[in-house]
């Protein structure tokens, strides 16, 4: 009886340090708490801080924080109005990528958008991205020079193609980002490119998907789900089946509204592979 | 005095009213050795001192360690498997030459319980490379107790019947400390069997120890083709106590140890490294407990452990390795109470089993990652049931009714697993539970010479950890990949039997037969929807529940004792199975027979059997089955008994398959064709 009233007492202690201890977490918990800076520059005697889920900037689908710190007074400055232009700087030409607004955040010193880089920076070509923003009602501009590098793991997330009907298009996956032996959930963005600098969403077309299995006999898997339009998030949502670890081919075909093929075609047994696909290994 | 328990020889014994004819033509008929008959009246006579006869139980009797009676055994080191195939209702499904699968009334593992001492074990292989048969040896066992359809069920839920192989234990007798040394070669495959056991044992105390060791190389089939791939090598060591607390009292230990490794199995794509089994329990037993006796108790666990690897094999399209694991831990109480004409038993038994398998590709591209799933996805089953028996005895007939209600819940533990399985199952549970039934009512009427036994019974049973949870695994003989489902409805069975004898001293015919209505069969379905993983699969299966299948099995017996020293022992069997759509069902047998003379004098024995078969009309060719060709062999073997020093010598030699027919039965995996002829020398020395 002694024992179990000790071992009672102990579990009762324990709970309440635990829930003190968490507590105290919660008064200064970081808001990018599980991100990495990526990268951040001085301008306006201001720090500029760009974070992200992973590491680097990729091409592909990057969603990217923003946070802005007052070097003076070391503090984070509560953000109104902020917006951004990623910029290639090629040999020839320049261009922008599809990419987001930026939103503040419920934590009003966080913004928060995404950027879709079609490719990577080189020895002669490179990225750049302009932020300007407004403090108490004084407009600033900022601009570093970034990388985007591709993928370690090489796989193709992003695909930037000319459609049947003649229009060049940005396709990117945006998840999962974590994929897993199960059904995950599988989405994508679609960007018409109007020009150089203009990539609008292309909204109520569909993709269809075929997962496939190169060094497996080319397998499928089962209840998968096509790619359809979100119109709350502006994504394409659909369910991809991984049956096991390893590589796989999403082999893609993207379809108008009226059904009409713009790019891809059917995996047959002649035809191992589409012409517009991404690829997962994990 | 020759004991019935020492009495060595691979015999099945009604246990039943059939008595000595029986017993005399089942030896005969399907054995290649008859027995002798004193050991068998004194079986039978000690059976029905304690055993009503209404049990229409096969007793094939392996050991032979407590009494040296090796006429009895056609070829006494001969493995388990090579044991059980000499019954008539047991078929042996042959992957290679090792580790066959039983298969009771032509149903096989999923639809039987099989154990050993009454524990339940579970292969750990999800190609069934490794039925629980394969972890025992001779050298650890006194019998295998066959039941058929629900009269198995005294050992656990089944369909088909239950297998039980009771250990050999020296269990209080007076025997002192014994010794001996076995050896046998074969010229097929160079199989070198070495054992050696000992043994103590007073009416306190007892300890049984053994060891045993085998290893063969390829085989050879009846045309001189080598069959790659058939090699093995194994051993098991078992060690058996038992202490009397008091008279009335005592508790016994049990501990195998079994270990197989570089096994070849030439009829799959895939061999095993490793297959590994250690089996341990306690029990306690007290012979009278107020009005009940015989209250037997025990605890137990066994881990398995089965390595499935291609490495050896030269030419595969992709690397696999697929290591399983099951384990076991389980328990069970059964206790006896007579009242007047009344035998009363009731067991209450539990086990709850860990079924794990993986599977791991490598792709041909080294830097591609490594292809990875569970093929059994941490399968936690957890049942326990109450089984009650009651034997009434009238005069001149009795009748037997048992019951069995189990619950069994099954429970994926593995998350990775789950959502495998939801991949095909979106909605399924991670734990269902089922609830399964079992009646049986059997009679028996003696209308000397002529005996009568029939019997009705309905059982149920839930799907197996592959038929329920199964994830891509590769069918060879079909060449298909399976999927479990398990969201399947427990499979039934209406069973009747029926069986008529004619026993006279000389003479005993008997007429026995079975029928199987199987509502909610489980067996795999083409899919066609469903893309094969394995490559060069064709297609995938899923698990789906018939709406019925049916199951006929019909057999006659005969002995014939021309001589005192001569038996001529003959038998022929039927066997049809087909579903609801006229379709056959895989791995029924044809028409088969089996004949043989023995003749026993003195310290020499000698027999001659002929087996056989009709050709495989009525094959499954869904299930990859073609029409098997008949066939015929002829066995021959020799032995004799002398002393050395006082101690006793026993030799035996025979040829098997004389004629060096090439052949294959419908029990082979992609008739992967049998042993050739086969000359095989046993050698047995017992110090007293």
């Amino acid at each position: 009886m002694k024992t179990i009233k000790l071992i009672f007492t102990a579990i009762i202690l324990s709970t309440i340090f635990v829930s003190c201890s968490s507590d105290d977490d919660e008064i200064i918990a970081n808001p990018m708490e599980g991100f990495n800076l990526v990268t951040s520059f001085d301008a306006n005697n201001h720090s500029i801080e760009l974070y992200s889920k992973k590491n680097d900037f990729n091409i592909g689908y990057n969603e990217v924080y923003i946070r802005i710190k007052d070097i003076g007074s070391k503090s984070y400055v509560s953000q109104s109005e902020i917006s951004w232009m990623p910029m290639m700087h090629m040999t020839q030409m320049e261009h922008s990528c599809p990419k987001s607004t930026l939103t503040i955040t419920e934590d009003k010193t966080v913004s928060k958008g995404f950027m879709v880089f079609q490719m990577p920076g080189n020895a002669d070509e490179y990225w750049d991205i302009t932020i300007t923003y407004t403090i108490n009602g004084e407009e600033f501009t900022a601009k570093k020079t970034i990388d985007v590098i591709s993928p370690a793991d090489g796989k193709q997330k992003i695909s930037t193609f000319m459609g049947s009907d003649g229009t060049r298009y940005v396709l990117t996956m945006t998840a999962p980002t974590e994929p897993k032996v199960a059904i995950n959930d599988f989405t994508a963005m679609l960007f018409k490119m109007e020009n150089m600098m203009t990539f609008p969403v292309v909204e109520d077309y569909k993709i269809t998907i075929d997962p496939r299995m190169p060094s497996m006999g080319n397998h499928s898997s089962p209840n998968n789900e096509d790619l359809s339009y979100d119109a709350a998030s502006k994504m394409y949502k659909g369910k991809l089946s991984l049956t096991m670890t390893g590589y796989w081919k999403i082999n893609l075909k993207l379809l108008n509204e009226s059904q009409e093929v713009l790019k891809g075609e059917d995996v047959t047994v002649d035809n191992l592979e589409s012409s517009l696909f991404f690829e997962i290994e994990f | 005095m020759k004991t019935n328990i020492g009495v060595t020889s691979l015999f099945r014994i009604l246990r039943a009213p059939f008595k000595r004819v029986n017993m005399l033509w089942y030896i005969l008929l399907f054995q290649i050795t008859p027995c002798w008959i004193n050991a068998q009246e004194e079986i039978l006579n000690k059976e029905s001192d304690t055993i009503m006869p209404i049990d229409l139980e096969e007793v094939i009797l392996i050991s032979a360690r407590k009494e040296l009676d090796y006429q009895k055994q056609p070829k006494p080191l001969s493995s388990l498997d090579e044991y059980l195939e000499l019954s008539q209702k047991v078929g042996m499904i042959k992957r290679g030459a090792y580790a066959w699968e039983p298969a009771l009334n032509n149903m096989t593992s999923e639809r039987l319980s099989v154990t050993i001492d009454g524990m339940r074990i579970f292969g750990a292989c999800t190609d069934k490379m490794d039925p629980i048969t394969s972890y025992v040896d001779v050298s650890n066992l006194a019998k295998a107790h066959v039941a058929s359809g629900q009269q198995g069920s005294e050992y656990g839920t089944c369909i088909g019947g239950a297998i039980d192989l009771e250990l050999d234990k020296s269990n209080f007798r007076e025997t002192g400390f014994k010794a001996s040394l076995e050896d046998a070669f074969e010229t097929n495959n160079q199989l070198v069997v070495l054992g050696a056991e000992a043994n103590y044992s007073n009416s306190d105390f007892y300890v049984d120890g053994d060891i045993i060791y085998r290893k063969a190389e390829n085989y050879t089939a009846g045309n001189g083709e080598e069959i790659d791939f058939s090699q093995y090598t194994k051993y098991n060591i078992s060690v058996n106590a038992g202490y009397k607390i008091d008279e009335n009292k005592a508790i016994t230990a049990t501990t195998i140890y079994d270990e197989a490794r570089d096994v070849g199995y030439p009829a799959l794509p895939m061999d095993v490294s490793l297959a590994r089994a250690l089996i341990a329990s306690v029990g306690f037993e007290q012979n009278t407990i107020g009005v009940f006796s015989d209250w037997k108790s025990k605890v137990y666990f066994n881990k398995v452990t089965h390595v499935m690897d291609d490495s050896q094999r030269p030419d595969v399209p992709i690397r696999m390795d697929m290591p399983g694991w099951s384990d076991t831990y389980g328990f069970f109480s059964e206790i006896n109470l007579k009242i007047k004409k009344q035998d009363f038993l009731i067991k209450w038994d539990g086990f709850y089993n860990k079924s794990l398998a993986e599977m791991t590709m490598y792709p041909n591209n080294p830097n591609e990652n490594p292809m990875f799933m569970l093929t059994w996805p941490d399968v936690r089953t957890w049942n326990t049931g109450l089984y009650a028996e009651d034997k009434i005895s009238f005069k001149k007939s009795s009748l037997k009714l048992s019951t069995r209600l189990a619950v069994q819940n099954n429970n994926v533990a593995d998350d990775f697993g789950l959502n495998s399985l939801r991949i095909f199952y979106p909605n399924m549970e991670e734990s269902k539970t089922r609830v399964l039934k079992s009646v049986s009512v059997q009679y028996h009427k003696h209308l000397d010479p002529i005996h009568i036994n029939a019997g009705v019974s309905y059982g149920e049973r839930a799907p197996s950890v592959s038929e329920g949870y199964g994830f891509y695994l590769f069918n060879s003989f079909d060449n298909h990949d399976y999927i479990g489902d398990p969201n399947l409805k427990n499979e039934q069975a209406i069973e009747a039997n029926a069986k008529i004898s004619l026993e006279k001293a000389k003479l005993n015919i008997a007429l026995e037969g079975n029928i199987f209505r199987m509502p909610n069969y489980i067996i795999g379905e083409v899919n066609t929807s469903l893309s094969t993983m394995t490559i060069g699969a064709d297609g995938v299966k899923i698990y789906e529940n018939l709406e019925y299948a049916d199951l006929i099995n019909v057999s006659v017996n005969t002995e014939y004792k021309v001589l005192p020293e001569l038996t001529w022992s003959g038998s022929i069997s039927y066997h049809q199975g087909k579903d609801d759509t006229d379709r056959n069902l895989p791995f029924i047998s044809p028409v088969s027979y089996q004949s043989g003379i023995q003749y026993n004098k003195n310290s020499f024995s000698g027999a001659i059997t002929m087996k056989g078969a009709g050709k495989q009309v009525n094959f499954s060719p869904e299930f990859g089955e073609d029409k098997t060709s008949d066939y015929i062999v002829f066995s021959l073997t020799l032995g004799k008994t002398f002393y050395l020093a006082n101690d006793l010598v026993y030799a035996k030699a025979g040829v098997e398959n004389v004629f060096d027919k090439y052949y294959s039965t419908y029990t082979d995996w992609k008739n992967v064709p049998r042993m050739g002829r086969n000359f095989f020398i046993t050698f047995s020395y017992k110090i007293n």
